[in-house]
């Protein structure tokens, strides 16, 4: 496994540098314009200067070697001088954002507490909640349990998150006035007060989030546990005496997590990406907000980046998933 | 010898086809049922409902407008006054046929590359970066891509609804395979150890009858899920994507659009809320109940009891 | 929330002075919600309205416009005239006298050093200032004492407020950005998001297109404004939801541009814990007209002046569009009290509003039918689209995508459709639509459509710049790379010449004559179909005092003056 894990390891390098630069293409030739939120009052040749003072006069190659050199090389300086005070990065060029002028990198760093206060809670809590539910619903098949769990999280998958969104503040905010409707990000965290209004400004966003990653991770574990309570090996368990609970918790359970594996692993590296619309909903303004606003704004040093940063998480968490798989089911070899 | 005899010896009771078998064990599912005849319902009210309420549902009767219920409107009028049951209706044949056609590419490209890369190790490499790559390629500026590139020609040949129609389902297709690969391609990594595979394999079956015969009936349950979370995915994309501009004409109905649409009015008319949020809901919820009913009456195991 | 108490907040805001014995800072704290978020606090960084406004709580000019669209001074002693003395005889000079005293939120004095280093800050090459425009025709800024800035012309400047005035062109500090000039404007992030200013606030921390912290200048010239000791301009979201906050949970004071639904607003107000302000402008929300063939088939000359179009070249056609629109209804189910129907391109300040079109408010489906008939164009085969020469009436309606204009699109393709023309509709995603990707087929330049329909207005209050944008030789095509503002591509020698006319006429009176003269001809000629006069629309709650809604300039331009009123 350690031998497979190195190879795929040292593999992804290529395969990473082949994403970026397919990303980097499509963002090229993607129609949009960094300077179409300008207003039109602007006239054009001022927005023409404008264009090459971001560097869109050269050519496509040449700012793909420098986006990858900025990357690979200057940002990790950057990172290096700000943890050891050296300053290997003076007077090198970082990743500047189309929109804001800023290094992106320093944007996503004050993005990302409320990314993972939001958006990450949410994922660890939906997936707390819906294995324990997709268990037992399985185990008692039809039960009115099992119907109730189907119908909401049916529903939760269904109705997209612009409408729940929307129908919590209404509830919540506008009727009750119990929760605030626009996230403080700039809100800290000194006692138990101010942690107590941070738990109240999050309360909504993370429900709706929960509801939804929930319902799909419950509605994977249910399944793939009915496939495997009524194996073989299920009856051989039960009639070498093992309790219920060994059986259904250690040997059916084991056996149908590698779907449900495989759709939490898939997940991760959304918290990350973000969640777009409830961020918006809810003006969380995470790392989902700044990425649709880049994409808007045709900011491609930023979407790029953020993108890029996405398809490290998605081919790491895709090995983890695979090497899982080896430890959940032995039988399973790569070599 | 004997084989022949004992062929003619029964020819009066033709042998039962399985699927009679699979039919019997769907209609003891009450859930599958119901939601088998629920489905028919809505396919019938969408594609025969507007034959019988014929008011055109892109017609604006600026007067009746945000009106509730009534005799000329019973879902009442939205914003501009156009009629809502025939929008409701209208937006269901878009919806479902979308939902469904999509959700059966997106599902079909899935299940094939994750079998392919889950059974054949040579190719599990290469297919599984391609999957990363498509994960983790951003999805807006791809779809503006692929509409500049391709809107235009589809119209052309096949006329504005149509292409537009093979746009989305196309879009949403490539765009929401990988799940169901990786998936799949999960459970065929531990399915081909298993031991009927590999006493069949050393009997001489070919790898293509395996896979077809072994491994497809084994991963029908991720694949009966996919598919229902697939069609809810299908229809909010859709909406997602003719709000953006990037579908349907504005003035098209769908049931995400209407949703969407209505989610602003939800304070003072929630009923415009309701009905395309419970359509959609309610449909998946069927799509659901005929999964699980279909997944039940296909486990052989099940089916004896 | 009584209604009494509701009226007493609504008069109290009518009163301009804030209590006599109100100081800085005593007032607490004000929330500002922008559903834009700025992306930096430069407006010289980005011409972005949501980035320009957010500066000015910061940066000051010169001089600005006031609500009424009258320049008047703030770092300057006075506006300088002609008659004054300020502008000299030919028009080429400019003197401007700043105010005694005036310090930067660091404490440091402003002189006629920083005017003029703004000048040259947002001029050098390389640095791809959004406001060079502004500062056009400028060859020379002197500075002859601490306190005068004489400004130089190459050419008689009829309108010499471009430069310094309003709030796209406000004074930054030279001490901070003498090291950001040209190509290093960009990488000063730190100068960038928290610029000094000698506005009443000062950037605290600034977030970029989230949120911005400020607090009072401490170094303010009025020592008892601003009445807010700290400020959170907040941005994201949607402009329901920023409307929401101020007016039905009232967790927010001020919101910028809440242009939703009017029903929605009703709705909201009833709440009874804010107030909408609005007021009028130059923004007009308009259809335009191909006078190009857009047809695909064309291929490089799709668009362009060598194809007439093959229907809307027929001024019949274009006027019957425009009879078959009733604008009071558009007004009335997207705008409501923020906007008013007009048939003029040029709407305003009044001395330019011409009201020579004014028929047009008036829908006469009938008369439009008429119209079409007599020119020839006629049902001949019964499916209710007229055709004239095999050509049928059927148009491609393209506009960005945004609520308010899929409903006016669907209204408009209906009165269509009664008068016998076709339609198809398309929204394109506004990032594509309003940029000037050469590449792109959408966008609202290159008109791959027959109609399209977006809004446009000018800065402050001179439309010399904005009537000579349908100047034959300002159509987007191959050679500009699809970049100019003539998207109906119309072309008249009889306007060219105005345009050049009004370019060199200085006496305020004939310029509205010109202007007035320029617009009616474009809307005669129906190259123009005007829909909606938009006003700015904003949400301030009940216990929020002193506000001003400004069209002419930035909506913020008054927060020194906001207050809290006591209840």
């Amino acid at each position: 496994m350690l031998h497979f894990t190195i190879r795929r390891l040292i593999l992804s390098v290529p395969t990473l540098l082949f994403i970026s630069l397919v990303i980097f293409l499509l963002l090229d030739l993607a129609p949009g314009d960094p300077m179409a939120s300008i207003p039109l009052t602007v006239p054009p040749e001022v927005k023409e200067k404008m264009r090459e003072a971001l560097g869109l006069g050269e050519p496509v190659h040449i700012r793909f070697l420098n986006w990858l050199y900025q990357f690979f090389v200057v940002e990790p300086q950057v990172a290096f001088d700000h943890i050891f005070g050296t300053d290997f990065s003076e007077g090198k060029q970082r990743i500047i954002s189309f929109q804001s002028r800023s290094p992106v990198m320093s944007v996503v760093a004050e993005r990302m507490p409320q990314t993972l206060w939001v958006v990450g809670l949410s994922y660890v809590f939906a997936t707390l909640i819906a294995v324990p539910i997709g268990i037992f619903s399985a185990y008692r098949q039809y039960s009115w349990f099992d119907q109730l769990g189907t119908f909401i999280s049916m529903v939760g998958f269904s109705i997209p998150t612009f409408f729940s969104g929307v129908l919590l503040i209404v509830v919540f905010s506008v009727i009750l006035g119990w929760f605030p409707s626009i996230y403080d990000t700039t809100h800290t965290i000194t006692d138990w007060g101010s942690f107590w209004f941070q738990v109240k400004q999050m309360a909504m966003p993370v429900f709706v989030l929960t509801l939804y990653n929930a319902a799909q991770v419950s509605r994977f574990m249910r399944a793939s546990m009915l496939d495997n309570l009524n194996q073989d090996y299920v009856r051989t368990a039960r009639a070498k005496g093992l309790s219920e609970r060994v059986v259904v918790l250690v040997h059916v359970l084991r056996n149908s997590m590698i779907p449900v594996v495989t759709v939490i692993a898939l997940g991760v590296p959304n918290i990350f990406g973000g969640a777009i619309i409830t961020e918006q909903v809810f003006q969380v303004n995470g790392l989902g907000q700044m990425l649709i606003s880049a994409i808007y704004a045709s900011d491609a040093p930023m979407v790029q980046t953020l993108t890029f940063i996405f398809a490290v998480l998605i081919v790491l968490f895709n090995l983890i998933a695979d090497i899982l798989y080896g430890i959940l089911d032995p039988r399973i070899r790569y070599d | 010898m004997t084989d022949t005899t004992t062929a003619a010896a029964i020819p009066s009771e033709k042998p039962r086809n399985q699927w009679w078998d699979v039919w019997d064990q769907f209609k003891t599912h009450k859930g599958a049922m119901a939601g088998l005849v629920f489905f028919v319902f809505i396919i019938l009210a969408v594609y025969l409902g507007p034959l019988l309420w014929t008011i055109d549902p892109t017609h604006i009767d600026i007067r009746a407008r945000n009106t509730g219920p009534s005799l000329a409107h019973p879902l009442g009028a939205d914003q501009l006054g156009r009629d809502m049951l025939a929008r409701m209706l209208q937006g269901g044949q878009v919806s479902i046929s979308v939902g469904l056609t999509a959700m059966a590419l997106s599902l079909v490209l899935g299940t094939f590359i994750g079998v392919l890369a889950g059974y054949w190790k040579g190719l599990d490499g290469l297919l599984m970066r391609f999957t990363d790559l498509f994960l983790a390629l951003p999805l807006l500026p791809l779809l503006l891509v692929i509409i500049m590139l391709f809107r235009d020609p589809l119209r052309s040949v096949f006329g504005l609804e149509t292409g537009i129609f093979i746009l989305i389902v196309f879009v949403i297709g490539i765009t929401s395979w990988m799940q169901a690969a990786r998936i799949v391609r999960g459970d065929v990594l531990a399915l081909k150890e298993r031991e009927y595979v590999l006493a069949a394999r050393s009997i001489g079956t070919s790898s293509g009858k395996i896979v077809v015969r072994h491994i497809l009936p084994n991963i029908m349950s991720p694949i009966m899920v996919s598919a229902t979370l697939g069609i809810a995915n299908a229809i909010i994309t859709e909406s997602a994507l003719s709000f953006l501009g990037l579908g349907f004409p504005p003035d098209y109905p769908t049931w995400g659009r209407l949703l969407f649409d209505a989610k602003d009015f939800i304070q003072q008319y929630p009923e415009r809320v309701i009905w395309p949020g419970l359509a959609i809901s309610l449909t998946v919820l069927a799509v659901n109940y005929i999964g699980d009913g279909l997944r039940d009456a296909l486990d052989p195991r099940i089916r004896g009891r | 929330m009584t209604f009494k108490t509701a009226l007493m907040g609504a008069v109290a805001s009518l009163a301009l002075v804030p209590a006599a014995f109100a100081e800085r800072g005593a007032d607490g704290h004000v929330n500002i919600i922008y559903y834009q978020a700025p992306s930096t606090m430069n407006p010289y960084l980005s011409g972005g309205t949501k980035e320009l406004e957010s500066a000015s709580l910061v940066l000051e000019p010169l001089a600005r416009y006031n609500e009424a669209g009258t320049i008047v001074p703030y770092l300057a002693e006075s506006v300088p005239t002609v008659e004054n003395g300020g502008v000299s005889e030919d028009l080429k000079t400019i003197t401007w006298k700043l105010k005694e005293g005036l310090k930067w939120s660091d404490g440091t004095p402003l002189t006629s050093e920083d005017v003029k280093f703004t000048w040259e800050y947002c001029t050098t090459e390389g640095g791809g200032c959004s406001q060079s425009e502004k500062y056009n025709d400028v060859v020379e800024v002197e500075t002859p004492d601490e306190l005068t800035v004489v400004v130089h012309f190459g050419v008689p400047k009829p309108f010499p407020y471009g430069p310094f005035v309003g709030a796209q062109a406000p004074i930054v500090q030279k001490a901070q950005f003498a090291d950001c000039v040209g190509e290093a404007m960009a990488s000063c992030t730190e100068e960038n998001f928290s610029p000094i200013g000698t506005g009443p606030f000062v950037v605290d921390e600034f977030k970029t297109n989230d949120v911005v912290s400020l607090s009072a200048n401490p170094h303010y010239r009025d020592p008892n404004k601003p009445a807010f000791a700290t400020a959170t301009l907040k941005g994201g979201g949607d402009a329901q939801s920023a409307a929401r906050s101020v007016l039905e949970t009232g967790e927010f004071d001020y919101a910028w541009n809440t242009q939703v639904s009017p029903d929605l607003l009703e709705a909201m107000l009833a709440k009874g814990k804010g107030q909408l302000v609005s007021a009028f402008g130059t923004l007009v929300e308009r259809i335009m007209v191909n006078m190009t063939d857009p047809d695909p088939a064309l291929g490089d000359e799709r668009a362009t002046a060598a194809h007439p179009h093959p229907i809307l070249s027929d001024l019949a056609v274009r006027k019957a569009l425009s009879m078959a629109i009733d604008r009071a209804l558009l007004t009335e189910i997207g705008y409501g009290d923020a906007g008013r129907p007009t048939c003029n391109v040029l709407p305003a300040p009044a001395i330019y509003n011409s009201t020579a079109n004014d028929a047009c408010l008036t829908q006469d489906i009938e008369g439009a039918k008429a119209i079409l008939e007599e020119a020839g164009w006629v049902d001949s085969d019964g499916d209710g689209i007229r055709e004239k020469d095999g050509k049928k009436l059927s148009l491609l309606f393209q506009s960005s995508t945004n609520a308010i204009r899929q409903d006016f699109q669907a209204i408009i393709k209906q009165w269509w459709g009664e008068i016998g023309v076709e339609t198809e509709l398309r929204n394109i995603d506004a990032s594509v639509f309003f940029g000037g990707d050469a590449g792109s087929p959408d966008t609202f330049q290159k008109f791959y459509a027959d109609v399209e329909m977006y809004a446009n207005n000018f800065d402050g209050t001179d439309p010399e710049a904005y009537m000579a944008n349908w100047e034959c030789k300002q159509a987007p095509r191959p050679e500009t790379q699809w970049q100019g503002n003539n998207m109906p591509r119309f072309c008249s020698d009889e306007y060219d010449a105005l345009v050049a006319e009004m370019a060199k006429t200085g006496d305020i009176n004939k310029r509205a004559e010109l202007a007035k003269a320029m617009n009616d001809m474009l809307m005669q000629e129906y190259v123009i179909i005007p829909l909606v006069d938009r006003g700015r629309l904003s949400a301030h709650s009940n216990t929020l005092g002193g506000v001003i809604l400004n069209t002419w300039d930035s909506e913020l331009w008054n927060a020194a003056d906001w207050y809290r009123i006591k209840e």
